[in-house]
């Protein structure tokens, strides 16, 4: 059956208002937090270089000395224009500090969850299929000892074995994409395997659990009983149907990376987003704060949407309803 | 079997076993099937009958199964490839080429993400080396030929957008895609009512008719197999009892196992004990009125689940709802125990409105009202204990102490015969005739007056509901139960039932005292509900 454009711009609408609400909800607390916090947060970022003078000027330049529903149409107006407000630690516009991150998070997370879904898919399958046999037994210890390693101690065994040692790859820092590909993927892999192993740790659970499930499945026998190739019937029977559970899971660790994965940041020097947000709220600087759990949740927001979409694209019973 | 059927064997299975880890569970079975044959092997759910045939015909994935004996299948030529010794490769040439095969539930059994056009060209291109094109021509006319309507627009839906049925029907295509010489159908009509069983028995006669394929029809329901089979094996515990002629087989039958699996299956003209027709109403519904808004491609719709119902039901009867699949029959029962929220319409249970009272004395009158549903698999928790199960009600509504409660657990279990010691076990230590005796001790529990049983026995073998109904009313003229019982098959109403309510698309199509129902239904779908029974006498006379 075609889709309709209606019926698609409808599911798309539908899925974009959910998400505005919840984003009017978030900026709504992200808003109350300047105003939550103990104490004055214009007088605490000012610390030790605290004048009448400067603190009047920080406190105008933060519009912080306006009625609290102006401040709150001005921040919500603002925010939609890409104007979070300025750091109070750095000076600068918090949108352009946030920009600057990007596209070092969005690295990690994209190159480490394609190394999550790499080892997770083939390994997670592998076992469901040899359920109980010596492979399963390897591939279900394997993950649950990926699962248990702390990142911080697989970042630092990669150094050690990659960088150090053999002398691979380099131990930190991050060169743009836009600079040098072939620098970026040599900056990007250490940290992306670290954060693709547990990522992929986890996902394998979930991949196996899934594959078991449909596995025995009618419609698995019935594919058997067409004298369908081995592969043919995992493929077309079996993997599409175990992508739908696995997809929500993806999704959950997509958006745990992109929202900053801090020990595997300082570990490798990596300028992303993680950083940002601790080292912003080590020195209280609540615009930045606001700014990171604004974008955070935005990410959240666009990856669940991305999610919504892929499942009726693989489900026509959601693409339907 | 006459002399000249020997040259045309299609399969030949001698001395079948099948062991997992030492319990054998089929021991040495025989049989075979001709051209155009149909074989019905019958027994209860246990009995080996789809492991003896899914290990002939090498479809058999349990793990550490180990099969011996011989099963070969022979081509046009005569030419046997033994499929007990065959390799994976050979055995895919024949799955979906030589044998086709048609399984029990249609809501699982086709793949709910794939076209069906898909499903049916899959196995077409795989034996036939045809092009997608060449395939979907084919798939067309398979879709005609099983009897979908509009099938052109169809090659492109999914089963999800079909019913149970229709999914059958296309099951019956993919099976029989690559015109196999012989099909298996393991319980394909057990899933689904009366009315489309008959429609599925003789689509497959009539495909079988025009192709001259070999039938091997699985079931444990003798007054189908009597419908299709040529010849009956009956299977007890992994052994042939009986292995005949169809007619001289339900004339004659020679084994006791035989003789009772008759007597179970559900027959016309076997009334319940009278009831008095002096006694009061207890249940009195008028105009019930369900409403669903469902929304289809055309837009939001309204659908009335029920249409202005009305019945009445006297202390100590039964009124026997019947209708096919979707025809409002359960909305009722979810409407009475309050499951589903009517938009219209009065439920008098002794004088009070059970679809207006709240809170406490909400409470106390749902009491009266209890439930058995129909998949005593999934109606009982896992997790909990038999006796937790029955006692649950006990303690939501907080009736005995605790010490008195043990008790009642121990009653309750002895009403339903099962043996007191079961109150510690959990479900899957249960078979599906006991898990649906607890569920009838659990709804007896709270001691109502009215008991609804949807669909309860449907789930069932029929040697098991036999079992169950002759429980149920026993436990009726005990404790004076009044029954709404609801059931697609009308024989089964008919032993249960002093009055009948026959619905359709949400309307009371039919209703009245059971015997005026049975021996002078006014309208024809009432006629066509009967005439879709198996009837006594075997068809291959």
């Amino acid at each position: 059956m075609q889709l309709s454009p209606k019926a698609v711009a409808r599911f798309l609408g539908t899925r974009l208002l959910h998400s505005a609400i919840v984003l009017l909800g978030v900026m709504i607390v992200v808003f109350a937090l300047i105003q939550l916090v103990p104490g004055d947060p214009v007088r605490l970022a000012l610390g030790t270089r605290y004048t009448q003078e400067s603190y009047d000027a920080l406190r105008a330049a933060s519009g912080l000395d306006r009625p609290l529903w102006e401040q709150f149409f001005t921040y919500i107006g603002s925010a939609v224009t890409g104007d979070l407000g300025v750091s109070f630690r750095s000076g600068q516009p918090v949108t352009a500090l946030l920009l600057e991150r990007l596209p070092a998070t969005l690295s990690l997370a994209g190159v480490g969850l394609l190394i999550g879904l790499l080892i997770a898919v083939p390994a997670g399958i592998w076992a469901a299929l040899r359920e109980g046999r010596i492979a399963d037994g390897i591939v279900r210890i394997t993950s649950q000892f990926g699962v248990s390693i702390p990142d911080f101690w697989m970042g630092m065994l990669l150094i050690l074995v990659f960088a150090t040692g053999l002398g691979w790859l380099p131990s930190s820092g991050y060169i743009p994409f836009s600079e040098s590909p072939g620098g970026w993927l040599r900056q990007v892999t250490l940290p992306a395997v670290t954060v693709g192993t547990v990522a992929g740790a986890i996902l394998t659970r979930y991949v196996r659990a899934a594959t078991l499930d449909v596995a025995n499945m009618g419609y698995v026998r019935t594919a058997k009983s067409k004298g369908l190739a081995p592969s043919t019937v995992t493929i077309r029977h079996i993997m599409r149907n175990a992508l739908v559970p696995v997809l929500t899971i993806a999704g959950i660790q997509l958006a745990t990376i992109l929202s900053g994965v801090i020990v595997v940041e300082v570990v490798f020097a990596w300028p992303g987003l993680g950083r940002l947000v601790f080292d912003s709220v080590a020195s209280r600087d609540y615009p930045m704060i606001q700014g990171a759990v604004l974008l955070i949740a935005v990410m959240f927001l666009l990856v669940n949407l991305i999610v919504d979409v892929l499942y009726a694209l693989v489900d026509p019973r959601i693409r339907l309803a | 079997m006459s002399d000249s059927s020997a040259a045309q064997t299609v399969l030949r299975v001698e001395d079948l076993r099948v062991a997992i880890g030492r319990k054998e569970i089929v021991r040495g079975v025989n049989f075979q099937v001709g051209r155009g044959g149909t074989l019905g092997i019958v027994g209860e759910s246990g009995s080996g009958k789809s492991m003896s045939v899914l290990a002939a015909t090498g479809l058999l994935d349990a793990p550490g199964a180990v099969v011996t004996g011989t099963s070969t299948l022979h081509d046009d030529d005569g030419a046997g490839l033994a499929l007990t010794s065959a390799t994976p490769k050979q055995l895919r040439r024949v799955h979906g080429n030589s044998i086709g095969f048609v399984f029990q539930d249609p809501s699982t059994s086709l793949n709910p993400l794939l076209t069906l056009e898909r499903q049916i060209s899959e196995s077409l291109e795989t034996h036939r080396g045809m092009t997608r094109r060449t395939a979907r021509a084919r798939a067309l006319e398979l879709l005609e030929a099983v009897g979908i309507p509009d099938p052109e627009s169809r090659l492109d839906s999914y089963p999800h957008q079909l019913s149970g049925g229709q999914r059958q029907r296309v099951m019956i295509a993919i099976a029989l895609a690559c015109d196999p010489a012989m099909l298996i159908a393991d319980e394909p009509t057990t899933a689904l009512d009366v009315t489309t069983q008959a429609q599925i028995i003789d689509l497959v006669k009539e495909l079988q008719h025009d192709r001259g394929t070999a039938v091997v029809w699985i079931s444990h329901d003798l007054g189908v197999i009597g419908q299709v089979a040529d010849e009956v094996l009956v299977l007890k515990s992994g052994e042939a009892v009986e292995h005949r002629e169809t007619v001289s087989l339900m004339d004659h039958p020679s084994h006791a196992y035989t003789t009772q699996l008759l007597a179970a299956r559900p027959v016309l003209g076997r009334v319940p004990q009278p009831a008095d027709p002096a006694a009061e109403v207890v249940l009195a519904v008028e105009d019930l009125d369900v409403a669903f808004p469902v929304s289809t491609p055309a837009g939001k719709k309204t659908i009335h689940a029920v249409d202005s119902v009305s019945f009445e039901v006297r202390r100590g009867h039964t009124l026997g709802i019947v209708g096919e699949s979707g025809s409002g029959k359960s909305t009722i029962a979810n409407v009475l125990t309050g499951l589903v929220e009517p938009q219209g319409g009065t439920a008098q249970l002794g004088g009070t409105d059970l679809l207006r009272v709240r809170g406490k004395q909400g409470r106390g009158l749902r009491r009266r009202v209890a439930m058995v549903f129909q998949d005593p698999f999934a109606s009982l928790n896992s997790r909990m204990r038999v006796g937790d199960s029955i006692g649950e009600p006990l303690t939501v509504h907080r009736l005995p102490a605790s010490g008195s409660r043990s008790d009642r657990i121990r009653e309750l279990l002895e009403l339903v015969d099962l043996p007191t010691h079961f109150a510690s076990r959990y479900p899957h230590e249960l078979s599906g005739g006991q898990r649906q005796r607890v569920s009838i001790a659990r709804a007896l529990a709270l001691e109502p007056e009215v008991v609804i049983l949807d669909e309860s026995t449907a789930a069932l073998d029929v040697s098991i509901q036999a079992r169950v109904l002759d429980l149920l009313a026993r436990l009726q003229s005990e404790l004076g139960l009044t029954y709404l019982f609801i059931a697609h098959d009308l024989a089964v109403v008919q032993q249960m039932s002093h009055d009948v309510l026959v619905m359709r698309n949400g309307q009371a199509v039919e209703q009245g005292a059971a015997e005026q129902i049975f021996d002078d239904p006014q309208q024809d779908y009432t006629r066509m509900l009967l005439a879709a029974i198996p009837p006594e006498r075997p068809a291959a006379v």
